[in-house]
This record gives C-alpha cells, sequence and structure tokens, in this order.
C-alpha cells in the first residue's frame, strides 16, 4: 500500500530520468506517453484505494511522523493527482501529434514529467516545508518550459513569470519560518495540534502571509497580473499542461492550509477569503471581455474562474467545500481543453488575434461545435460538469446566506457567457477578413480536444460518482482529526 | 589562456582535484564532505582545465556530455531509493549490506548519484558560459 502512494510521484521522476539518459528523439516521444499513462493509471489505483480505505499516509525513509518525510493521500489529493493524470495524458498525446520538434529535442518530455513529479509531490506531502519544495521542483521545471525554445514573447513572459515566483516563493519560506517559530512543527497534522496555542492575532498575520503566498501562485486578486503576460507566450502544448495544473496547485495549497490549520478566527480569515474571490472572478471576467487575442482572453477567464474554487473556501460548509473540489477538477479539465483549441485554431488561421480570425464553422464546422462543448461548461451551462460546479457553489452560498457572492457568482457565469460567444461570433461565425484556404485539421491535435469535451461532457450528464467524491473530499477537509489521526497515528 | 605554467601546472592539479573530490564524497558518510562538495571540487578541476587547455581538449575527457550525466546521476539515486522496496520497506529507507566485506548503505549510493548530477548540472552550465565567452571575440572582429 505504501508504494502504491508514492507510485505518482515515482512514475513521473521514472520517466524523467529516463528522457534525460536517452537520446533519441522517437524513444522519448514513447516514454512521454507511457508515462502519462502510467501516470493515470495509478491515479485511478490510488483513488479506488483512498475510497476504500480511507486515509493513506506513507513515511517515506522510514522515520516516523512528525519528524519523517510524510505523503498523505486523502480523497482530496488522490482527485487532484487523477486529474492531473489525466491532463498530462492529454497534453502528451496533443505534443506527440504536434511534433515540435526543436522542443522536442531541448528536453520537452522530460521536463513535462519533472513538472508533473513536482505537482503530484504538492498535492501529497503532509509536511509544509516540504510542499515549499515540491513547489520548488515544479517552479524550476516550469521556468525552463517556459523558455523552451528561447522565442522573444517566451523571454519576455519568462522574466516576469520568474519575478512573482521567486516573490512568492520568499513570501511562503518567510511564512513556514514564522510558523515554525510560532509552534515549533513542519507537519502539517502535527502543526494542525499545535496551532490552538498560538496567538489568535499572530495566527491571523500567519494566515494572510500564507493567502499572498499561495494566492501569487494560484493568480487571485490582486495578484493575477502575471498570468495573462506569461502563460499565453508559449506554444500550447506547455500553456495547456501550466493552465490546468499549476495555478490549480496554489488553490490546492489554499484550501488544505485554510481548512487544516488557519480555522480558528473564520469570521476574519474566511471573509477575507470571499472578498478576493468575489473581486477575483468580477475583475478577471471584466479583463478578458476586453481582450482581443484568445490565449490572453482565455488567460483572464482562467484567472477568473480561480475565483469560484475561492468562494467555496471562503463559505466553509460541506457543500460548498465539495463544489470547490469539484469547480478545481472540472476547471482543469476544461481550461485545458480550450487552451489545446486555441493552439489548434492558430495552426489552421495562423494567429490567435481575433479580428484576424473567422470563417471557421465554415470550413470545419465539427471543430465549431468541439468549441463550444467546453465553452458552455466553462460557462456553467447545462448538461456540462460546469454547471454541476456552479449550481453546488451556488447552492451552498443560498443555504449559508451569502448573497453577494452568489450574485456575484451568477453575474460571472452570464459574463463567461458573454466572453465566450464574443469568441465564437469573432473566430467561427464571422467572415474571414481576408480569404484563407481551409486545410485539414490532424486528426492526431484534434482527438485530445475531443477526450476533454467528451469528458466534460460525461461528467455533466453522469455527474453522482465525481461530486460523491467531492463531497467524501469535503467531508474529511472538515474534520481535521481524520487526516491528524492518519498521520499521526491512533494514541494521539 | 595560454601559459605555460598553467598548462604544466593544470595537468598534475587536475588529477589531484578529482582525488579530493572522491575522497570528499566518500568521507561524507560519516564527517563533513559529500557527493555536494565532492562535485564542487571535480568540477573546479575540469573548469582548470578548460581554461589551460580549452574546450574540446576538457570535454574529451568526459564520457559523456554533461547533461546526459545529470539523467544517469539522477537513475543512480533513485535506484538507491527504490532499493527498499525489496524489503518491503517504505521508499527511500536506508538499506544496508556488505559487499566483499566492505560495508555499503544506500545513503552512498544515494551520494554518489548527488555527485553525478551536480557535476553535470554545473559543468553545463560552466561550458554554456564559456562557449559564449569564446565566441564573443569572433564575433567582434
Amino acid at each position: 500500500m505504501s508504494w502504491l502512494l508514492v507510485l505518482p510521484l515515482l512514475i513521473p521522476l521514472t520517466t524523467g530520468i529516463l528522457c534525460l539518459v536517452v537520446a533519441s528523439r522517437p524513444a522519448q516521444r514513447v516514454l512521454g506517453l507511457v508515462g502519462a499513462l502510467g501516470l493515470l493509471a495509478a491515479a485511478i489505483t490510488l483513488l479506488v484505494q483512498v475510497n476504500q480505505r480511507g486515509i493513506q499516509a506513507v513515511q517515506v525513509g522510514n522515520w516516523p511522523a512528525p519528524f519523517g518525510i510524510t505523503f498523505v493521500a486523502d480523497h482530496l489529493s488522490a482527485l487532484m493527482v487523477l486529474i492531473t493524470g489525466v491532463v498530462a495524458m492529454v497534453v502528451a498525446l496533443y505534443a506527440l501529434a504536434e511534433g515540435d520538434q526543436p522542443r522536442e529535442q531541448l528536453g520537452y518530455y522530460a521536463l513535462c514529467h519533472f513538472l508533473l513529479f513536482g505537482v503530484n509531490g504538492a498535492f501529497l506531502t503532509g509536511d509544509l516545508f516540504n510542499l515549499y519544495v515540491w513547489f520548488e521542483v515544479l517552479l524550476l521545471s516550469s521556468f525552463v518550459l517556459m523558455i523552451l525554445g528561447g522565442s522573444k514573447a517566451q523571454l519576455m513572459g519568462g522574466v516576469k513569470y520568474f519575478a512573482v515566483s521567486l516573490l512568492s516563493s520568499i513570501l511562503f519560506l518567510v511564512a513556514v519560518g514564522l510558523l515554525y517559530g510560532a509552534t515549533g512543527a513542519l507537519n502539517m497534522a502535527d502543526l494542525a495540534t499545535r496551532v490552538g496555542s498560538v496567538a489568535p492575532g499572530l495566527l491571523s498575520a500567519l494566515a494572510m502571509l500564507f493567502l499572498g503566498a499561495f494566492g501569487l501562485k494560484a493568480a487571485v486578486f490582486p495578484f493575477f497580473f502575471w498570468l495573462p503576460a506569461s502563460y499565453p507566450a508559449p506554444p500550447v502544448m506547455i500553456s495547456a499542461l501550466f493552465a490546468g495544473l499549476l495555478t490549480k496547485v496554489g488553490v490546492y495549497a489554499l484550501i488544505r492550509v485554510f481548512t487544516l490549520l488557519f480555522t480558528q478566527d473564520t469570521a476574519f480569515t474566511h471573509t477575507v477569503l470571499l472578498w478576493v474571490a468575489g473581486l477575483t472572478l468580477l475583475l478577471g471576467v471584466l479583463l478578458a471581455l476586453a481582450q482581443g487575442e484568445l490565449k490572453r482572453l482565455l488567460s483572464f477567464q482562467l484567472v477568473s474562474h480561480i475565483g469560484y474554487m475561492l468562494m467555496g473556501l471562503g463559505i466553509l460548509s460541506p457543500l460548498a467545500l465539495a463544489g470547490s473540489v469539484f469547480y478545481a477538477l472540472n476547471h482543469m479539465i476544461v481550461i485545458a481543453a480550450l487552451f489545446l483549441l486555441a493552439g489548434l485554431l492558430q495552426r489552421l488561421q495562423g494567429t490567435t488575434v481575433l479580428v484576424r480570425m473567422g470563417g471557421l464553422y465554415q470550413s470545419h464546422p465539427w471543430l465549431a461545435v468541439l468549441f463550444l462543448l467546453p465553452a458552455f461548461s466553462l460557462a456553467g451551462l447545462p448538461p456540462f460538469s460546469g454547471f454541476w460546479a456552479k449550481f453546488t457553489l451556488v447552492a451552498a452560498g443560498l443555504q449559508a446566506g451569502q448573497y453577494a457572492i452568489v450574485t456575484v457568482a451568477l453575474l460571472v457565469g452570464l459574463l463567461t457567457l458573454l466572453s465566450m460567444g464574443l469568441v465564437f461570433a469573432e473566430a467561427f461565425w464571422k467572415n474571414p477578413p481576408k480569404p484563407f484556404s481551409p486545410s485539414a485539421t490532424p486528426p492526431g491535435l484534434v482527438l485530445p480536444v475531443a477526450l476533454l469535451a467528451l469528458l466534460t461532457l460525461g461528467i455533466g450528464l453522469w455527474a453522482e460518482p465525481l461530486l460523491g467524491l467531492s463531497q467524501a473530499a469535503a467531508q474529511e477537509l472538515l474534520e481535521p482529526s481524520r487526516y491528524i489521526e492518519a498521520v499521526l497515528g491512533v494514541s494521539r | 589562456m595560454n601559459t605555460l605554467i598553467l598548462k604544466t601546472t593544470s595537468r598534475f592539479l587536475f588529477t589531484l582535484l578529482l582525488l579530493l573530490s572522491v575522497f570528499l564524497l566518500l568521507r561524507g558518510h560519516n564527517e563533513p564532505g559529500g557527493g555536494f562538495i565532492g562535485a564542487l571540487v571535480a568540477v573546479g578541476a575540469y573548469a582548470l582545465f578548460a581554461l589551460a587547455h580549452g574546450l574540446s581538449a576538457a570535454r574529451k575527457l568526459l564520457p559523456l556530455p554533461p547533461l546526459r550525466l545529470v539523467g544517469w546521476g539522477l537513475l543512480v539515486a533513485l535506484v538507491s531509493a527504490l532499493v527498499a522496496f525489496f524489503l518491503d520497506k517504505p521508499l527511500m529507507t536506508g538499506v544496508w549490506f556488505s559487499l566483499f566485506g566492505v560495508k555499503i548503505g544506500t545513503p552512498v549510493i544515494f551520494d554518489i548519484g548527488v555527485y553525478l548530477t551536480v557535476f553535470g548540472a554545473l559543468l553545463s552550465a560552466i561550458f554554456g558560459l564559456e562557449e559564449t565567452a569564446d565566441r564573443t571575440p569572433e564575433e567582434a572582429s
């Protein structure tokens, strides 16, 4: 059992190392796909185990908690790892079909798997300082991926991304250091038993430091400026991976610390979270409406919808947390699909500037349908997964009497629909500004997008299993004693 | 850099430094030292050799390109972490065994992996910088 828990780490690590050792490009391509498939299989097995036997913990190196290196898988971690596996596999398929030879030779597959290694490590670790280390693992890989190939736009975006990530890392490290000074613990389960003795004012200050550190990574208000400046720069086989996974790691970390550690003064901390959520939602979508370039527009949509996940965390009821978890999972799938589609459109029309696009509905009607599936899901229309995610959150908000945030959430849903409608009208509906010769879409590039689109439709039509798992995750989050018991043993 | 003194001494120093780096690597098991610091000394040896005899001469002394060495180093470290699997212990548990009368533990193997990784990573950075430094005068002329 203990080995099943570390498999989502070992598989990407081994794949990444083998890609470094093996020089030949075809072998790396095969390894890239096999590694992603293996990760997906391991993630499914892990989720099944967690669902049957409850929270699983392992002490790597065989030193007992709270001194050893702890990995914990509860429903939240296992679900996040599972969707990471899905996104990884789909992006690997896309990269294989794209066949970007220069970037593949520079080590694209190795870097991707080191990135996945870091992401899964962050989801599974049970130690706050190790969380910092995993952030560094994924950041280092993402720095190189961001500038891989070295185009001017990539370097410009890379500098901003690097500076902001470094700032957030420093904040995180300072916060961890102060928390360690106040409690003398780093293991999250151990911390949870000790934070009660910290002065409430100090604890709230620490909570805000963590909110700053993770908020920068998750790109929430007022820290989201860096994301639209950097994510559109690299090719989509890189930016789709970033959009799907990286901000969600920040969201995951926020959910973890604000349910496990900082629950003493929720009237203050979680009200701040609600404000942050509301402002992120509104500003993100308004800025998205003002964009004339598809990838930038999607980046602002990405920012905006992070707000939904924080909204559930801010309300902090079982249903709201389940909504947050469900939204994060749904959003990983949907936004990765939209980014991959943006790459597909760029290939067909040579640009992603909306004014210069057009006529795709006439030349590729099926592609238009393929765009509408994730676009409607993002806006929260039934019968897609996005509908259930928003429905859960709104229902939870009404139950808790948080009418302001519910109004914002519904309004942002409408504005998202408007923004997606504008993209459809510009890129697909209107006549092309200059006639273009419609080329056939390579089926290898359509397949990954179609898989994700069908997944969001499938989850929407048959939402019960994933919703049930999200509710189980929320239950565990609201009862930290189960987490603590799994890590530290029954005696405490 | 074309000086007779540096060229002559660097040959002796190269060997000595490499010996010192292996000494540091193995000493690190119980005393100050270890794979990281050992690799730094070895990188110093190669950097000195490259300064004295040129980049291509230094490259010829390497069995593999530096970045490939990073891969092998990581692989060695990974294998040392996986040994525990066969004893039904959690990942990375330290395991000790004796080989021809010499006691060896997985931490040493892990350290050798660290040595190779740090060596390859730093050397590829230094070679990369030297390459651009070599190229600049040609481009200027």
